[in-house]
């Protein structure tokens, strides 16, 4: 079974799920729903069987392939796992299906009432006349009620829903599998597009500014990395037999540290933007704001990762001397990320908004555990991905299903929901306490272990950012106070509890979050192995090496790391 | 004094794709004369058609032989002149395919059958519900793709100039045809004639100096003379600038790109796909055989100017595209820019940026001619529905078609897994070594291209449909062929571009 393709298979099994789902005949609307949902537990089927077969203290990368693709440009389809892609993929063959059970009506055909379709008309004429001008759209209007456009609206087609869904989840297994930085960097743009309609076709009120917005940071970034990724083969045909992306030999490479200043830098933009750091995260706020719910749990608990991903897996190995130069520069904008998000967060009246301030709150955390360079907070960090992958992703969950009840994202229209929704309030509260590290939660332990490794080389910032967790307990009790809490809104007395359906998508978070909360070793397991080889091409030992958990006899030498797992 | 003229042999196999296609061009004229009007439509498709398709063949056929200059040196068959008849070939077909729709216009096609009636007047009025169709727009097409045929492959600038007329005057004309918004037709036709006009008087100046420098207009005779380079190199210099003012007018560089948005907006859609894919290759091909055959020994000379004049098309191309609100002048304007991205790769001058250059060509013919097949089918009473507004909530009505013409915006934006990504790729990685700067402005025009590519897409998919917006009319079976031929090398070329990559090394080279 060795020689079984599984990334290759893994990340093509979805495409096959939209072929089926392309092929079915119109107005089978529940089917399509329930092959993508079978299409995504076959990944999630593959994804744990793969996960079983890794040696953590085997080869750096694993299950790799190799095949040309164009071999004029030197570029391979090349694919491999380590441990920080590892548990990545399998943070996304978790979340899809979850995803799916969540959005099941997110794209069915809405009936529009006389007063909606007026406003849609008048939408379409406003339209017309901003079209000229851009693709705008009409102002903020918080209402999340069905956007209506005739009595019901075509268009809104169940089958491109699911197929961008599916075709999203290829794209992002693929981009963690890629080991070629020019498959990579095809990925980390061609993942943009299902994305974009997810957001502009399904999207709340301003998805056409909020798609557009999106797709332009994140094109700019990607064309920076873009030419940062031609410099790299440039400088390998001068310094190697032949210009190559392949990853390992692109870290041999010896590079001035000004060469590599620059090409850190296009690199980096593009992952601070995707990730997003401050002060490049303000797509993420609208864009976060106006997605679907199964959209935003994707985005910003996988696409993001993606940049906080690379800083770890690019950045760093390819350019370390750069990176060691930057890094106070990055772990301020990481501090000043933590708080300027919390205490964003605490303001919002928008409760979508509000989940996507805490989450710039947290990727500035994961910015400091990635560049603090000990192991301690590298594997916190990679931690911390999954974690925040698993609480966010929750309570986006749980906010859409409030707001799909109450029709507003206005904080303040809400109140008491507890009286009479109990199941949505506990899967709230749990949601929240994990994205404040609750101490028996996952998160609390990745944030305790990027806290830790941090304070050894930079106890200022850490100190600092100590700050925002007690930040992250104001904002989110706060805002289960203001919803949950408190006298009941007399609109909302009749909100039906979580459904089945729901409960089944939220169920699954939770528990991942409670297990992995008492025990984290299946994962740092994986992790510690593939950080110390980052470690390992950036030159850094860590600073007190003797007070490891534990992990030094299994450490691999640096020649290990330049292994992979071809037989 | 009587002259005594020495006649060349002629490889007649050599030419045979130009004789072909310029033997259908005479043959329509014929028809037009000898059979009856009601079977006159079809038997032009059929000889136009037949004649590419021949002469496609014929370049497939000619591809295994060796590079070899031909009557008199006067015509180079080598690869680059392979590879592009070839395109031009198949871009032709996707051309009189979009021509010869004749089920998208209530009365039976886009083009005028009396082209000199004056706009707004009764005959006018008349005219543009007649069911009259006019057939001569075949020959005159066949007549242009000929003079593209030959333009690339001219070793000998007196003939560069002859194919530069034989593909200029029917396009000219063509650009008067449209059957509806006669005045801007007309008024695209009078600007392209007299820019026209102008930019060859400026070609045929530029061959009489340079003749006067070298004392031959052989382009090998022009290379030998530079290698003797003597300090009074005006004539030169004066002689290639005004040459390359004809040559960059073709290809609708800057700052010879004013009569783009006009020409293209006033023209039937289909001869404007015609003129932005087919007349762009067959242009940038002389561009590159004069540069590479002719004056590359003194390239140290032209090419900062040639550096400023593909840094100003990209950049202007790019930003004036932003404000149109036009799909035609938009595609127009996006395709000023791409000629600026195509410079990038002209200016390289070594074998990877004539491959990239190529494949470039390539696969930027086959995606605008689908773009502009698309704009052809969105329709309202008044004939093509252009302005942007009306094309907002396209995406809700006709998901196919809007899907498609996504597709073909995000490739002429440059994502990945589409031809336009691969094809920036093959001409900006080659300029990486030396023209630098050149990179770093394509890449931030290529962000801003993608800002209003982006933008129609939004319109066609996040906007709510106005409620009399435009319908999407039904084809024929001819306009969706020229779609999925577009939509299918846009593709292929962007996911698995190798074998056509290989066939553009092979085919980088000049013989001198």
């Amino acid at each position: 079974m060795d020689d079984f393709p599984w990334l290759t298979v893994i990340g093509a099994t979805p495409l096959l799920g939209v072929a089926v789902i392309l092929a079915l005949p119109r107005g089978r609307d529940l089917l399509v729903k329930q092959v993508a949902l079978l299409t995504s537990l076959v990944v999630l089927g593959l994804t744990i069987a793969m996960c079983a077969r890794f040696e953590p203290a085997g080869a750096r990368f694993q299950f790799t392939e190799a095949y040309d693709w164009i071999p004029a440009f030197g570029v391979q389809y090349a694919v491999g796992v380590d441990g920080i892609a590892l548990v990545l993929i399998a943070l996304v063959a978790v979340l899809v299906p979850v995803v799916l059970l969540a959005s099941w009506h997110d794209a069915d055909p809405v009936e529009a009432t006389a007063a909606e379709a007026a406003a849609a008309s008048e939408r379409a004429v406003v339209a017309r006349a901003a079209a000229s001008t851009g693709g705008g759209s009409t102002r903020v209007a918080t209402v999340e009620g069905p956007p209506a456009g005739g009595a019901l609206r075509p268009g809104r087609s169940v089958k491109t829903f699911f197929s961008l869904l599916l075709v999203l989840e290829t794209m992002m297994v693929g981009v963690f599998a890629a080991t070629d930085v020019f498959l990579f960097y095809v990925f980390f743009e061609a993942m943009l597009i299902p994305m974009y309609f997810l957001i502009g076709s399904y999207g709340g009120p301003r998805r056409a500014y909020a798609s557009v917005k999106f797709l332009l940071y994140s094109l700019f970034g990607g064309l920076l990395m873009l030419a940062s990724v031609i410099g790299l083969y440039v400088a390998a045909g001068d310094q190697l037999a032949s210009g190559t992306f392949n990853f390992l030999a692109l870290t041999q490479l010896e590079l001035s540290t000004t060469h590599q200043v620059w090409l850190f830098l296009g690199f980096f933009l593009a992952f601070a933007i995707k990730a997003p750091l401050f002060p490049f995260h303000t797509w993420l706020p609208d864009a976060g704001a106006e997605a679907p719910v199964g959209a935003a749990v994707l985005l910003v608990g996988v696409l993001d990762k993606v940049g906080t991903y690379g800083f770890l897996r690019y950045c760093l190995p390819l350019f370390p001397d750069a990176s060691r130069e930057l890094a106070p520069y990055v772990i301020a904008l990481s501090v000043i990320g933590v708080l300027y998000g919390a205490l964003l967060a605490m303001g919002q009246k928008d409760l979508k908004r509000f989940v996507s301030y805490t989450s710039i709150a947290h990727f500035g955390f994961i910015g400091l555990g990635v560049f603090a360079f000990t192991t301690q907070a590298q594997t916190g960090a990679v931690l911390y991905m999954v974690n925040h992958g698993l609480s966010t992703g929750a309570l986006f969950l749980v906010i859409g299903f409030l707001v799909a009840r109450g029709r507003t994202r206005d904080v303040d229209a809400y109140g008491g929901v507890a009286k009479v929704a109990p199941l949505l309030a506990g899967a709230f509260l749990v949601a929240g306490l994990s994205s404040l590290a609750l101490p028996g939660l996952s998160t609390f332990i990745s944030e305790f272990l990027v806290l830790v490794g941090s304070f050894q080389r930079y106890e200022v910032a850490t100190v600092l950012a100590t700050i925002g967790i007690v930040l992250a307990a104001l904002y989110v009790l706060l805002a289960y106070q203001r919803t949950m809490q408190g006298p009941l809104n007399p609109v909302h007395a009749r909100m039906p509890d979580l459904k089945g359906r729901e409960v089944l998508a939220v169920a699954p978070l939770v528990a991942l979050m409670v297990f992995l909360g008492f025990y984290p070793k299946p994962l740092t397991d994986v992790i510690e192995p593939a950080v110390r080889c980052t470690q390992a091409d950036l030159g850094f030992s860590d600073p007190q090496p003797d007070e490891g958990e534990g992990v030094e006899s299994d450490a691999p030498t640096p020649a290990d790391c330049q292994t992979t797992g071809e037989r | 004094m009587p002259v005594d003229i020495e006649s060349v042999p002629v490889a007649y196999s050599a030419i045979l794709p130009m004789l072909l296609v310029l033997g259908a061009a005479a043959v329509g004229v014929l028809v037009e004369a000898f059979v009856p009007a009601a079977r006159r439509r079809v038997a032009q498709v059929v000889v136009a058609l037949a004649g590419l398709v021949g002469g496609l063949v014929a370049v497939v056929a000619l591809a295994g032989e060796p590079d070899r200059l031909v009557v008199g040196d006067a015509i180079a068959i080598d690869g680059p002149t392979l590879f592009l008849q070839g395109t031009l070939c198949l871009l032709g077909i996707g051309a009189v395919l979009l021509l010869s729709e004749s089920s998208l216009d209530s009365s039976g096609g886009d083009i005028v059958s009396s082209a000199a009636a004056l706009p707004g007047t009764r005959e006018d009025l008349r005219l543009a519900e007649s069911q009259g169709v006019q057939t001569e727009v075949y020959p005159l097409a066949m007549f242009a793709l000929g003079g593209m045929l030959l333009f690339p492959a001219s070793n000998n600038l007196i003939l560069m100039f002859i194919a530069l007329e034989v593909l200029s005057l029917p396009l000219y004309l063509m650009a008067g045809l449209a059957r509806r918004r006669r005045l801007l037709s007309q008024e695209a036709a009078v600007k392209y004639f007299l820019l026209g006009a102008f930019s060859s008087a400026f070609f045929l100046y530029g061959v009489a100096l340079l003749y006067g420098y070298a004392g031959t207009v052989d382009l090998g005779g022009v290379r030998e003379a530079t290698l003797l380079a003597q300090d009074d190199d005006l004539l030169l210099y004066l002689g290639l600038a005004m040459l390359a003012v004809g040559l960059l007018f073709k290809v609708g560089a800057v700052p010879f790109q004013a009569w783009t948005p006009d020409v293209y907006q006033g023209s039937p859609t289909a001869v404007t796909a015609l003129m932005a894919s087919a007349t762009k290759v067959a242009g940038f091909g002389a561009l590159l055989r004069v540069l590479y055959v002719g004056v590359a020994e003194v390239r140290w000379d032209w090419r900062p100017a040639l550096w400023a004049v593909a840094i100003l098309t990209m950049v202007a191309g790019a930003l004036l595209a932003v404000t149109q609100t036009d799909v035609k002048r938009m595609l127009a304007y996006s395709s000023v820019a791409h000629t600026g991205f195509l410079l990038v790769g002209v200016v390289t001058l070594d074998t990877d940026g004539l491959a990239g250059t190529l494949f470039y060509l390539l696969t930027y013919g086959f995606t605008t001619i689908a773009a502009f097949a698309v704009v052809t089918m969105v329709r309202d009473s008044a004939g093509e529905a252009t302005h942007l507004s009306s094309w907002a909530g396209l995406g809700r009505r006709s998901p196919l078609l809007a899907g498609t013409f996504a597709l073909l915006l995000f490739a002429l934006a440059g994502i990945p897994l589409t031809s336009g990504f691969t094809a920036k790729f093959a001409v900006f990685q080659p300029a990486l070594d030396d023209a630098l700067p050149l990179v770093v402005v394509g890449v931030v025009a290529s962000a801003v291209t993608a800002f209003f590519y982006a933008r129609v897409v939004v319109l066609m998919f996040f906007t709510d449909p106005a409620p009399d917006g435009p319908s999407v009319a039904v084809p024929s079976g001819f306009t969706t062929a020229a779609i999925a031929l577009g939509a299918a090398v846009t593709v292929v070329a962007g996911v698995v571009p190798q074998p056509l990559l290989d066939l553009a090394q092979s085919a980088a080279l000049f013989t001198r």
